[in-house]
């Protein structure tokens, strides 16, 4: 399984990972924090990785 | 905590830009194909200026330098010359690349001497409070044009196109995996390359221009721009409005160093340098 971390301190929750998931495996709750709601659903296609501007999210593969 | 944790001064992060500025996309890009090309960090010069853009590769934990506005390409110049054995790269903005340091771009293309300079384009001024740039598209709001842009746009690719660079690219972040491979072609190419990426500004462009949300910002980017081999099959009409995307020009052409070592006898002929 994809193991994705997320660096709290790091995201400014501008929901750009949120949106270009293809999968909606993240979500912005409703403080605004970035959290991941299906794991499982994850294709590990790394586009919320590479688009995020801070560095906040990456993607770890077995 | 992230892969890319060597190259940075962590301590610093996480670093000062808006929430959703995609200059940090643009960033991470070149940090990535540095780290694709394996590049030695205590080898590698990061040059900034002035400016959003200008201030993020402070976060990068190489030695670096940050100058007076627009002046990064002079400075980068001053230790290419002093030091070849070094991988120069410059990270501007817009503004600072092709307004207030414009002559200094037209020059150094001109010199082909073997800099990288990456020019993160997000149409406008976002630091000092969202004024137009010379890059800002027609029509465009902005704090100084509130009734839409109405001087021509600054095409950047052309002008060092013209200006005599042997390496032209442009990518955007939406097709960020493409630009990471076009600023690794870039840094691999001996003579002046330039890439621009169009980056986005949610808190000033976006904000002004009925783009708020970082990801429409960024889908915008999408339509924008169409990639060369794409628009090769494409009718004129349809590519009329887009910029194209992807290396632009690509020549061998003699290097800045190359021919001074030579002229001043450092360096045999067909010696490598």
């Amino acid at each position: 399984m994809t193991k994705i971390i997320i660096e709290p301190n790091w995201c400014k929750s501008c929901g750009i990972c949120v949106d270009f998931c293809p999968t909606n495996v993240l979500e912005l709750d409703i403080s605004g924090k970035l959290k991941v709601v299906d794991a499982n659903a994850c294709i590990s296609c790394k586009l919320c990785e590479i688009r995020c501007p801070d560095l906040a999210i990456e993607i770890e593969e077995d | 905590m992230s892969k890319l944790d060597k190259y940075l001064r962590t301590d610093q992060m996480p670093h000062f830009a808006c929430p959703g500025c995609t200059h940090g996309t643009a960033w991470a890009a070149m940090i990535r194909s540095i780290e694709q090309l394996g590049l030695d960090k205590n080898k590698t010069v990061m040059v900034c200026a002035i400016g959003c853009a200008g201030r993020l590769p402070v976060y990068l934990d190489f030695p670096s330098i940050r100058t007076p506005h627009g002046r990064a390409l002079s400075y980068a110049t001053g230790v290419k010359l002093a030091n070849p054995d070094l991988n120069v790269i410059v990270f501007m903005g817009d503004g600072d690349a092709s307004a207030i340091g414009g002559n200094h771009l037209i020059h150094t293309a001109r010199r082909n001497l073997d800099i990288t300079a990456i020019v993160a384009t997000n149409e406008i001024y976002g630091m000092t409070g969202g004024q137009y740039a010379p890059t800002t598209e027609g029509g465009r709001f902005a704090s100084t044009a509130p009734f839409g842009m109405i001087e021509n746009q600054l095409d950047v690719c052309k002008l060092v196109e013209g200006a005599g660079a042997s390496f032209v690219g442009r990518g955007d972040v939406y097709h960020v995996r493409e630009l990471k491979d076009l600023i690794a072609s870039a840094i691999t190419h001996k003579g002046f390359s330039l890439v621009e990426v169009f980056t986005t500004c949610p808190t000033h462009f976006g904000r002004r221009n009925n783009m708020k949300k970082p990801s429409v910002l960024v889908e915008h980017l999408k339509n924008l721009t169409v990639s060369k081999k794409q628009a090769e099959k494409m009718t004129e009409e349809e590519v009329a409005g887009k910029l194209l995307r992807g290396i632009l020009l690509k020549e061998e052409r003699p290097e800045y160093v190359e021919t001074y070592d030579r002229l001043a006898g450092f360096k045999e002929e067909g010696e490598s340098v």
